[in-house]
Parts: C-alpha cells; structure tokens; sequence
C-alpha cells in the first residue's frame, strides 16, 4: 500500500513531461476537485454533516485574495490565509448555528445552502465587490501574484493542495479526533454518553473544513482570473464539491480523489462533446444517473468496494 | 459518604410527572437495584443522571460535585457511565473499534485507548470477536458491547439500563456473572432491570419506582414480600386476595 502510493505520487509528478496542454488543464481540475472533496470530507464524510453550502467558503476565500490584492497589493499567497480565515469564520457561525441548535440531516443541509446563497445574494448586490458581473484579474504572468506563464505550475500547486489535504485527512483519521468524529456520524448520543463533546468536535472539523475550502478559492479565482458570484457561490459548485467524495466514498481517505478521477474526466469529456452540440447541461444529466447508480449500488462509494477488491486479489495470489 | 445523590429530582413531560420528587442515592461500592412497573420512570431517571434530560427540580451530587445542567460527555468524564436500554452500536465500527471510543476518554492517544480497548473487550468475553462490525452481533454480545463502552470510559458509577432484557437464561446467567465482576472490580453500579430473578441475585439494596415516586427501599428479601410493590406491579386486588 505505503509503495503503490509513493509510486503514484511519483507518477503524477513525472507526468506533466509528456500531456498535452488539454490533458494538463483536465489534470489540474481533477486535482483541484479532489482537494476540495477532499476539505468537504472532513465534516461531511468524517463527521457525518451534510454541508451543501460550501460554495460559500470558495466564494469567501477567492473574494477576499482577489479585494486583498486589488485594494491593497497584497500578494495572494498570503491573501489565501486569510481568506482560509475569514471562510473558517463563516463556517464557525454556520457550524454554531447549526450544531448549537442541534440541527441534523435536511434541516443541516438548508441552513449550510441558506448561508451559501445569501453570500451570493449579498455579494451580487455590494457594487464594491463587482456586484453580479464580479471582479477580473489582470494577467501578468507575476509568480509574485500567483499568476504563471507556465500551466504546469498550477499542476503543481493543485497536486500539492490535494495531498495537503489528504496528509490532514489522514492525520485526522488516526488521532482521536477522527476516531470521534466517526462515532458522532455513527450515533451522535451514544457517542456522548462515552465522553464525546460532540459539538466541539463537530465546530472543529467544519472550522478545517472551511478554512481549506477557502484556501482553494484563491486558486481558483487565479486559475481563471475572474470572479463571479453566480460561479463562486452558487449551488452548482456546491454540488461538484459533494458529489465527488460521495460517488468515490465519503469519509474514506482515498474516496474524494478517486470521485474526482471518476467524475472530473466524465464532465469535461461530456461538456466538451456534448456541450458543443448545444446540449449544455449534459453532464449534470450524467452526474444525476451516476449518483442514483451509487445510491444504489455502491451506498459507500467507490473507494471501499475498490479496497475489498484488491485485498482479495492480493490474497488470492498469496 | 455516598458516591451520587438526588434530591427531589422531578421532570414533566407535558402533564405527566414522569419523576416526581425522588430521592436516590448511591453509596461507594454498593450495587443498587432500581425496579418499578412499565411507564414508573427508571429509564427518566437514567436520562436524568446522566445528563440526557435536565430536570424541571431537584439536584444531582456525583461525588462532591453538582452535575445538574452538565451535558453528557462532561458528566461521563467526571465518572458516570450508562447503557442504552436499546443497545446502541456503532454499526460499521468493529467492537473494539467501538470500545476504543470509550476508552479514549481516559486514555488521549490513539494507541494506548486501543490496549485499555483491548483488556475490556476481553474481560466481557468478547476477544473472539474483536474485528467483528458492531452491527454484524448477536442481541447478547450486543450487550456485552454496550456494556464494554461504557466499562472502557473508567467509570466510577455504572448505570446499566435492562441489560439482560431479551436475552434467554443461559445468556442472563452469563450477564449476571459479568456484571457481578465488574462490581467486584471496584465500580458503583446502578441497576434497572425487569428480570427479578437477576436483580433479587445481583442486588444488595432496592429501591421501587411507581408514577415516578419512590414507593419501597430495602434488601430484596423485604422488597419482594412489600404490599406496596405488589400492588403496584399486580394491582391493588391482588394484594387484598393474597393470603397474609
């Protein structure tokens, strides 16, 4: 297992020498949606809380460096802290609202899109922050400004933000903070009747939630060098984040990247020839029968069935 | 001095005086039997004491310390643990993976919760099974788990809600002898429980709920020949019918 990864790391580091530009961009989103799924993770795979409003942290977080930026200079490396901040703040005041209250499954669910839409709501209407054209990034092609004549460097940083996230994950799973958030999902009173806070264990673990979520709306404000709210906030974007770790496991540590592996490629490829064709909601069609086929026939996602597969494979060749 | 006691403990729900001023309390090392008819409140109680429900009146002293308004995870740290009179598993977890989460409670690293998980896993006779899902367990060793968790959290006093309900004689009798130990072991327990055979054999004291009030207290012998529990179990007929 520790050498099938170490190999696959090497791998994706080696690879940009031979993709072409195309297969270069695909790479670096499917990396990027897996570090997002692999952030919404934390609190809705682990901790079991359904947040469908974390559009809301991408859309914090690239605002924030972009305003930081363009108001003051500031170069986004930093400004992507503090925008992993101010989206880690929101996510306290959705996590207290929600948790404190004691709201569970749908009514979780509502409150975290609520939060998303009224961000997109409000920051369509704050003429200051581009109102509902949004805000655009100058090319300059500064390293300084997060800005990279070469597309691989994105490659680069995207892979480094999705096993950032993954080490985070990992470390989670093992201490027992992750031991506990899995109990809270499992059954929220009896782990409370062990000695499990789980209010503070379920702030937590939205704070880390949001704050990465928030880091990776600086890349992706940069990638693209426009902001618009309808894109950063919006439900849409919500969803690509879920629905990665849901179709690849949720709560799993390899279940958000290969989601994104599986579904990233899906909807490029089916944008690409599809949408040309005029039919440009298509692969949100393919997203809605893949989950109905998870649902149904892989209710924990891809990553765990992968799992059982190849340790019977490796015991069968024992 | 007494491990926990409750004064004037009350709790309504709506119009119904689920517990209505008791009066409990828990001596150090003793093995208290808390029994009543369907409806009398034990598990309120329970709910009570261990910081499910907070109640409308009344106090509750663990060791010293008020722990009314304490939630539940706080009030397990200060030494009180309890089953669910429905087990309540972690389904996907193993059972030691599901001991290991009480055990992390006295023990912070990963590591040594999972040895502390380990030793209660096998003093309740579940060693075989360790890597067995939680939900994948017979309703007896699903008692035995519920019974571990709580072990695993280092409690001072045990609260144990109808452990043997559901189980057949053999597997009471196996309970029986478990719980004994655990005792023996030096923990408190509070025991409400419908099979009299077992709570006759396992307690040293009782005391009899009915609509939420306390209506007799003594040693089992006396408890089962007093006219008041007799009438409240079997109705007042019963009572005046029975030879004297």
């Amino acid at each position: 297992m520790k050498w099938a990864l170490a190999g696959g790391v090497v791998a994706l580091v080696a690879l940009p020498a031979v993709l072409s530009s195309y297969a270069l961009t695909l790479f670096i989103l499917i990396f990027f949606y897996g570090f997002l799924g692999q952030a919404w993770n934390i609190v809705g795979g682990y901790a079991g809380q359904l947040s469908a409003g974390h559009a809301a942290f991408v859309g914090v977080g690239g605002y924030t460096a972009t305003m930081l930026s363009i108001e003051l200079g500031l170069t986004p490396w930093v400004g992507m802290l503090v925008g992993g901040a101010l989206a880690a703040l929101l996510g306290a005041i959705i996590g207290y609202l929600g948790f404190r209250f004691g709201l569970r499954g749908f009514y979780f669910v509502l409150l975290t899109v609520a939060f998303a839409e009224i961000c997109r709501v409000a920051v369509s209407n704050i003429d200051a922050l581009g109102g509902p054209l949004g805000l655009y990034i100058t090319f300059t092609g500064n390293p300084r400004q997060f800005q990279f004549q070469d597309g691989r460097v994105y490659y680069y940083i995207a892979l480094a933000l999705m096993l950032l996230a993954t080490l985070i994950a990992w470390a989670i799973e093992r201490r027992r903070f992750g031991v506990y958030l899995a109990a809270i999902r499992e059954d929220e009173a009896a782990a409370e009747a062990l000695g499990v806070n789980a209010f503070k264990y379920k702030m937590l673990a939205m704070v880390v939630s949001s704050f990465l979520t928030g880091v990776g709306g600086t890349f992706y404000a940069f990638y693209l060098f426009s902001l618009q709210p309808n894109t950063l906030f919006g439900i849409p974007l919500s969803v690509e984040i879920i629905i990665r770790p849901i179709v690849g496991g949720a709560g799993t540590l390899f279940g958000p990247i290969l989601g994104s592996f599986i579904l990233t490629p899906l909807a490029e490829i089916s944008r690409r020839y599809l949408g040309q064709g005029g039919l440009y909601g298509a692969h949100l069609i393919a997203y809605g029968v893949l989950l109905i086929g998870v649902v149904l026939f892989l209710p924990e996602g891809a990553y765990p069935r992968l799992r059982r597969a190849l340790a019977r494979r490796a015991g069968a060749t024992r | 001095m007494s491990l926990l006691t409750a004064r004037g403990l009350a709790k309504r729900f709506g119009g119904l005086h689920a517990v209505a001023g008791l009066d409990l309390t828990v001596a150090r090392g003793e093995m208290l039997g808390l029994i009543g008819p369907n409806g009398a409140g034990k598990t309120t109680v329970f709910n009570l004491l261990s910081g499910f429900l907070t109640p409308d009146a009344g106090d509750i002293v663990l060791d010293g310390r008020s722990i009314v308004g304490l939630a539940p995870h706080a009030i397990c740290r200060l030494g009180l643990a309890r089953t669910f009179q429905i087990v309540r598993p972690f389904p996907r977890m193993t059972v030691l993976e599901n001991v290991r989460v009480g055990a992390l409670a006295r023990s912070p690293r990963a590591g040594e919760a999972l040895a502390r998980a380990r030793d209660v896993v096998a003093r309740v006779g579940l060693g075989t099974r360790e890597r067995v899902p939680a939900g994948a367990l017979t309703l007896a060793d699903r008692k035995r788990l519920e019974l571990a968790r709580a072990l695993a959290t280092g409690p001072a006093l045990l609260l144990l809600d109808e452990v043997m309900a559901g189980l057949n004689p053999t597997e009471i009798e196996t309970i029986i002898q478990l719980v004994r130990a655990i005792h023996e072991s030096g923990v408190s327990i509070l025991l409400i429980e419908h099979n009299m055979r077992a709570v006759m054999a396992l307690s040293q004291r009782i005391v009899v709920l009915s609509f939420g009030e306390r209506i007799a207290e003594g040693a089992p012998a006396d408890i089962a020949n007093h006219p008041k529990v007799i009438e409240a179990y079997l109705g007042e007929e019963y009572v005046r019918a029975a030879p004297a």
